[in-house]
């Protein structure tokens, strides 16, 4: 047996929920280690410092996976390092392929954003109003510093070349297990290609009967779904139709509308666009069109939940910005 | 230098494009600031395209097809109406100045509207000045 693959994984600006998705593949993951060696994880699993990694000669690392978009300075600088210590990067999970929810902050300034965290969530008790701020002197002689907070969210190929991208916030642990295999047999396998709805009991198609157009909307919390019938037709809007059906439809499975998380399918530019575009389509009436921006009052957070930082708009802004 | 905006125009083969090729035979004046791009119907017409131009710097989008009634495949039109009225809010939100995307109905007989619209968009445009999310590529 060959020598085993050097892995690393990196937590940008995620939850670690995509590590834990990792972890849940448990035997899987044992079988696996007896095949890789885990030189860098952190900073939630392994005990390495990023002053290590930063030690560690360049491409000296096969196959490395970041979790998490670029929020602030911290992120930005670790992902670079990184790219230059491996030969492989993945990225794994919404953040880091398409910015994820907390990408919807590109709609906000700075001053709201940091006034919702920091004063008025109910969790929050800040009388003083004290805001974080990259520099700090404590005492009058302790200069502290913490990483600064960007102008937006970039996902990671904006800032250093990816080989592969895994989508899912987070990924489906079948799925990673999947990846995980391949990667140890040496075949990544291309895109499945496959979206939430070919892989979903619900689908219409599936079942042999034609979809129809859908005259009422309905948030998810205004209707029981019906068993067995696909929610795109009860009027409960689903993303399964454009979306990358890695999660084995985890979702509609129970009931729960597909939003995106697994990202676009092959072949598709900009997300949001596509995903109005085929609701746009499946809508039998400009009534039902207003009744859904009615619902959804801000469209843009409704189709790019998981995906705006990787809209073709938002990249062209920063990539202006940057000149 | 005056500014010269650019237009990209998506026209439906059996009614704008038709449309513009009558103002075309009938010698109306008209600035030469729309690129037009035939489509089989205007039902056809991506959101992702609009998006796409907008964002590659096109000034101005405009998107014609059939009136409603006329579509040569029946509803393509309907379908055109229900995406276009969700682009309009959509690039709104992204930022995008509403006066730089506009959808009409201009049939192969209104050589004339085509000219007008053509000629007002541009006005607006000019109004607008440049899109911001020009250059950077
Ligand atoms: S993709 Fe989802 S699970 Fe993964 S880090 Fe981002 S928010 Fe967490
Ligand atoms: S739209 Fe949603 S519920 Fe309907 S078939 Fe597709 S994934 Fe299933
Ligand atoms: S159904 Fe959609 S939202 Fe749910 S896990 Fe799958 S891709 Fe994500
Ligand atoms: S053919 Fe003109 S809108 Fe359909």
């Amino acid at each position: 047996m060959a020598d085993k693959l050097k892995f690393a994984f990196l937590l940008a600006g995620g939850c670690a929920g995509c590590e834990m998705s990792l972890v849940d593949i448990s035997e899987k993951l044992v079988d696996a280690l007896e095949h890789l060696e885990v030189v860098f994880w952190a900073p939630t699993v392994a005990d390495v410092k990023y002053k290590d990694l930063e030690a560690m000669p360049d491409k000296s690392i096969d196959l490395a996976f970041v979790d998490g978009m670029i929020r602030n300075s911290e992120n930005e600088h670790m992902v670079k390092v990184l790219r230059d210590k491996a030969k492989i990067l993945v990225a794994f999970g919404a953040c880091a392929t398409l910015g994820s929810i907390a990408g919807m902050a590109n709609m906000h300034t700075k001053e709201e954003l940091f006034k919702q965290a920091y004063q008025d969530t109910f969790s929050t008790d800040n009388p003083d109003g004290v805001y974080p701020t990259p520099e700090y002197l404590l005492d009058g002689k302790y200069d502290l510093t913490i990483p600064e907070f960007l102008p937006e969210v970039k996902v990671i190929d904006e800032v250093v070349p990816v080989e592969y991208y895994v989508g899912g916030c987070p990924p489906h642990p079948d799925f990673v297990a999947a990846a995980v295999e391949a990667v140890i047999a040496g075949n990544l396998p291309p895109a499945s290609g496959k979206a939430v709805c070919d892989v979903c009991e619900r689908n219409p198609r599936n079942q042999g009967t034609d979809r129809f157009l859908v005259e009422e909307v309905y948030r998810t919390s205004e209707k029981a779904p019906e068993d067995g019938v696909c929610l795109l037709q009860q009027g409960i809007i689903c993303f399964g139709p454009f979306t990358q059906g890695d999660c084995g439809c985890s979702c509609p499975k129970v009931g729960i509308p597909c939003r995106g998380c697994g990202g676009p399918i092959p072949g598709v530019k900009d997300y949001g666009a596509r995903a109005m575009s085929a609701i746009g389509s499946i809508l039998g009436s400009e009534e039902a069109v207003e009744q859904l921006m009615q619902k959804y009052p801000v469209l843009a957070k409704f189709y790019y939940r998981y995906s705006l930082p990787s809209s073709l708009i938002e990249r062209k802004k920063r990539a202006i910005k940057k000149g | 230098m005056e500014f010269k905006p650019n237009i990209v125009g998506f026209a439906c083969h059996w009614c704008t494009y038709a449309g513009a090729d009558l103002a075309g035979s009938l010698r109306l004046k008209y600035p030469p600031s729309i690129k037009l791009i035939r489509v089989p119907c205007s039902g056809r017409i991506e959101p992702e395209y609009i998006i796409q131009a907008l964002a590659n710097g096109a000034d101005g989008v405009l998107v014609g097809g059939c009136h409603f009634g006329d579509c040569h495949y029946k509803d393509g039109n309907y379908k055109t109406a229900r995406r276009m009225k969700q682009v309009e809010e959509m690039i709104k939100e992204l930022g995008v100045e509403p006066g730089r995307f506009r959808w009409e109905w201009i049939s192969g007989s209104e050589g004339q509207k085509f000219a007008e619209v053509v000629t007002e968009f541009t006005e607006t445009l000019k109004e607008l000045g440049p899109n911001p999310l020009k250059g950077g590529n």
